[in-house]
Formats: structure tokens, sequence, C-alpha cells
């Protein structure tokens, strides 16, 4: 395997991750299940895409562009859908993230079905680390904040929520903006990554894929979201040898996961080096406490 | 004037009437008693003072103004909140982030103060853990902090649910039946617990129980509902004499042995 091999795997699942980062905000810590995400990766990419190609916008402030757009589509289905109980919400981003790629179809301007080629490749590993860590800082932060926290009541029991003063739909609304956001900025480094937009790159499949990461990676965890997208986004490449079997052995791995750790690979605790250290020194101490006693 | 009211309250399920005509009057510092057998209507009143069901008629004044239009949440906001019959707590999180999740607007800072970890952020977060600190040991939790509200014993469970509601630091506290479950003397132990919550935070309480030994010692005033209709109302001794409210726990069969 080559560096640069490796390299355009590392940068696919920075890619990933950043959709997978607000992903983890709306499934993970509100405790709500969205199969359109893809629509909102759509949405970035185009929009970022139109930004520096069209209007020769900087690739940063396009980015962020993009991810305005996604956010205040967000904020317009939310408002619509949120309202609607459990299911219907799933069902409803489902409809919105096929009726966005239906869309993107038919829009001649940006070469419709056929897909836009030649767009400038700006994504690179350096930056897509960068945009990472800073999606991490952000996201960490909200968590550990009241907002963060009225998210979690949320997703553990709707109703203790609003009786403690939460608005709960407010606070789901947030959190779908928010998701939508980063999904927004992940499509636009994709789009500049690849050099080339079709709507089929955005299909129910995409959003299933990002979903499974976050539930393979354990709801509530962050780490877990961190692992299982660099893990998931690999092993289709890896297993790229054995041919007509990869997508079988894909499933199997998550599946196999799913049984053996229903919770996630994680599920809710985060990986911290500090806790393996206590860890570690409470374990040397141990035998040296019997021997005094 | 009178903290809470309600006028002429009634709830319908399709055809079944589950609250009828129903008018109460909670002053200010007291602990009041609702009592009734089961399907009396009873939950059914606190879902609706709490913003859980719409009334289908009349009207609930809150310090004289109105809250039968309001949400859920704004109600809680304007110092009403409760406990659940079927324990409702954030099963995953623990004791600690339960009462800190519940103090959460005892301080404002937007979501960009999180994000840039602003002073008002530091000092929001510094508050909040100071208060939910303070419960826990008002509520004798604090060395049940790091526990997962799910693998706390029952009584402790139901002690963590009161202390959540506390967090909102509320005028009025409706409590639904905080003893079940409870052996003798847990229940003495809440009835302390109710008592000092009272006085200490100034609260007035309306609490749902089928322990008659709690409730008799506790209020100062009681209302027996039956079918969702008041039966009775007045001071404990006054209840407990009362030969309806006897008919109505007996059953009429009952009483004529
Ligand atoms: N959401 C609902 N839909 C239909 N009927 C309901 C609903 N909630 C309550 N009821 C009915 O209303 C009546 C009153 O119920 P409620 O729960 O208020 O009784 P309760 O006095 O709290 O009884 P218990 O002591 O058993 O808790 C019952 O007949 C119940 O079946
Ligand atoms: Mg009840």
């Amino acid at each position: 395997m080559s560096w640069y091999y490796i390299e355009g795997i590392l940068i696919l699942s920075g890619i990933n991750l950043v959709a997978v980062l607000g992903l983890s905000l709306l499934t993970g810590f509100t405790g709500l299940f969205s199969f359109g995400h893809a629509g909102f990766m759509a949405i970035g990419a185009y929009a970022a895409a139109f930004a520096t190609m069209k209007l020769g916008m900087n690739f940063y402030v396009a980015l962020l562009f993009g991810g305005l757009m996604a956010g205040i589509i967000g904020y317009v289905l939310g408002k619509l859908t949120l309202n609607l109980k459990g299911d219907y919400f799933i069902i409803a981003t489902l409809g919105f993230g096929e009726a966005m790629r239906l869309i993107l179809d038919n829009i001649q301007y940006f070469g419709g079905a056929r897909g836009w080629p030649g767009i400038a490749n700006y994504t690179n590993l350096t930056n897509v680390v960068i945009i990472n860590v800073i999606g991490i800082i952000i996201l960490v932060n909200i968590i550990n904040s009241k907002h963060g926290r009225n998210m979690k009541a949320i997703r553990e029991e709707e109703m203790a929520s609003n009786i403690i003063g939460i608005d709960v739909f407010k606070y789901k609304l947030k959190s779908l903006m928010i998701s939508a956001v980063y999904a927004g900025i992940s499509g636009g480094l994709l789009a500049h990554y690849i050099g080339f937009l079709q709507p089929k790159m955005f299909q129910l499949i995409k959003s299933t894929e990002l979903t499974i990461i976050v539930i393979f990676g354990g709801l509530g965890s962050v780490t877990g979201s961190v692992v299982g997208a660099i893990v998931l986004t690999a092993l289709p490449e890896v297993l790229r040898n054995v041919k007509e079997w990869r997508l079988v052995l894909y499933g199997a791995t998550v599946v196999f996961i799913m049984i053996t750790r229903p919770q996630g690979l994680m599920g809710g605790k985060e990986f911290r080096v500090i806790h393996i250290i206590k860890r570690i020194v409470s374990k040397l101490k141990a035998p040296l406490n019997k021997e005094v006693s | 004037m009178s903290l809470l009211e309600l006028k002429d309250v009634t709830k319908q399920f399709g055809g079944l009437t589950a609250v009828g005509n129903v008018n109460l009057k909670v002053e200010e510092n007291m602990i009041y008693g609702l009592i009734g057998p089961n399907g009396a209507g009873k939950t059914t009143i606190f879902n609706l003072i709490t913003g859980i069901y719409k009334t289908t008629n009349g009207e609930i004044y809150f310090n004289d103004s109105r809250i039968d239009d309001l949400k859920s949440f704004q109600i809680a906001d304007v110092g009403v909140t409760r406990t659940f019959q079927n324990i409702r707590l954030f099963k995953n999180l623990t004791t600690y982030e339960n009462i800190l999740t519940a103090c959460h607007f005892n301080t404002e800072y937007s979501m960009l103060d999180a994000v840039f970890r602003s002073k008002k952020y530091v000092k929001g977060e510094k508050l909040l853990h100071e208060q939910a600190v303070e419960l826990l040991e008002i509520m004798g939790l604090e060395n049940r902090k790091d526990v997962v509200a799910e693998n706390l014993p029952y009584g402790l469970q139901r002690r963590l649910e009161i202390a959540r509601a506390l967090a909102l630091r509320p005028k009025l506290l409706l409590l639904d039946e905080p003893a079940a479950g409870m052996n003798p003397e847990e229940t003495l132990q809440l009835l302390d617990l109710i008592r000092k919550a009272r006085d200490q935070f100034k609260l007035t309480i309306l609490v749902i129980e089928h322990h008659m030994d709690l409730i008799m010692n506790l209020c100062d005033k009681i209302t027996v509902l039956n079918f969702g209709k008041e039966l009775a109302e007045g001071v404990p001794d006054d209840i407990q004499n009362n030969p309806h409210v006897i008919e109505a726990y007996l059953g009429e069969g009952d009483a004529e042995c």
C-alpha cells in the first residue's frame, strides 16, 4: 500500500467524520434518527462548488457557505416535521433526502444527473484534519454545556424534559440545524476532493452509511464516532482485494459488532487517555497495598 | 388570592369523563392532599395542571394568570413542576447529571458562549455545579452522586425525582404518589423530607397518595375525588370521619357490613 493510497482513505474517512460528528449530536445525543443527511451533504457540496467555481469565492468561505445553506434547509425541514411523532420524522427525513437528489437530477445548471466535472481539488489531508479538530472541539463544548445536557435529557425522557422547562421542539431544531451544518461542510469537502459531483453520490445508501457509523461507534460517544468513521470508511477499501465479497464482509462486520456490543463500540463512554493512565496506576498500586496490609 | 386555582375543570377522553367540573384552591405554603380510589382522575388533574393534557373545559390559574393554554415547558418556567407516578428519570445519566440538567435555567449563557468557553459559560457552569451539589446534600444523595439513575434503589429513585424537581426552584410542586413502593421506614423519612423541603424552599405542595397515614399527617387540607368528581374537601379530621369518603373507599357492599 502506497502512502498516496492510505492518504486517500484518511481523507475520505475525515470527510465522512465531519458529517458523522453532526449526526452524532442528532442521533447519539438528542435521540433523533435521520435517513436524509446525505441530502444536507448534497446541499453543502453543490453550494460550496457553486461558490468556488462560479463565484470565485475562497474555499474555506465556500465551505461555510455550504454549511450555512444546509443549516437553513435543516431549519425549514425541522420547523415542518419535528412536531411529528418519532417514526414519522424519520420518514420525513428519508423523503427529504430522496427529494433533494431528484431536484438536483433536474437542475441542468449543475449538470443534472450526468454530473458536474472539473471542480477544483482544494481538499487535502491537512485541511481535513484541521476542520475535524475544530469540529470535535465545537461538538464537545456544546455537549458539555447546559444546551448539550438539555439535548441528552430529551434523548432520555421527553416528558420529563418538558416538565423541567426544556423547550423540546427548540432543542430538537437546534440539534438538527447543527447536524445539517456539519453535513453541509462535509459535502463541500467531498466536492473539492473528488472534483466531480453527481446527485447519485447522495443516495439513501449514503445517509444509511452515516447512521450506521454513528451506531457502530456507539450512540452518545464522540470518540466512538471518530473510531467508527475511520474503521468503516477504511474497511471497504481494505477489502477491495476480495472484490464481490467486499460488501458482504462489511455487512457481516457491522452485524457482528451490533450483536456482540449492542451499545456500539464505545456505547456512551469516551476514550480518555487520562482514564487509562489512572487505571494502569491503580493496577500497579494494588499489589503494593497488599504487601502493606 | 390562591396560588393555584382550578375552575370547573373537565377532561374527557372520548366518552369517558376522567375529570368532571373540579374546583380546587391551593393557598400559598400549604401542603394539599389529593386522594381517591384508583382511576378517580388524580393523575389526570396533574397532567392538566402541567400542560401534558389540554382541558376539555374550565380554567386553571397560577398566581392569578391563566396557565391552561401554556405549553408544559412554559408552565415549568412560571414555577410549577412535578414528579411522576411511574418514575421518569433520565435513566442513563448519573444522579448528579439528573439534577444538574434540571438546574439549567438558573443561568443564561448561549450556545456560542459554550463553544468559546466564554467567561459567562465558566461562571454559569460553576453556579449550576454548586446548586446541584447543594441539592445532593439536602436530599442525602451525595454518596450516590455518580451512580447511574436506573441503578439506584427504588426509594432513592423517587427521592432523586423530587431533587430534580426542586432544582427548578419551583413555587408549586406536584407529587404523584411519592411513597409508592416504599417501606414504612422510607415513608417516614420521606415525610420529613417533604416538610423540610417545604420550609427550606418556601414551597407549596400538592400531593397524591394512597398511604392514608402519610396524607393525614402531612396535609393541611384534602380534596377527595371519586369517578372524576369532588366527593369532599376539608381538613384531615373532617375527611377521615366523612361517611361519603368511607363509603367510596370501602365500596358500597363493604360499607354495609
Ligand atoms: N390518556 C388517556 N386516554 C384515555 N383514558 C385515560 C387517559 N388517561 C387517563 N385515562 C382514564 O381516566 C381515568 C382517570 O385516570 P387517572 O390516571 O387520572 O386516575 P388516578 O386517580 O391517578 O388513578 P390511580 O390511583 O390508579 O393512579 C381512568 O379511567 C383512566 O383510564
Ligand atoms: Mg394516578
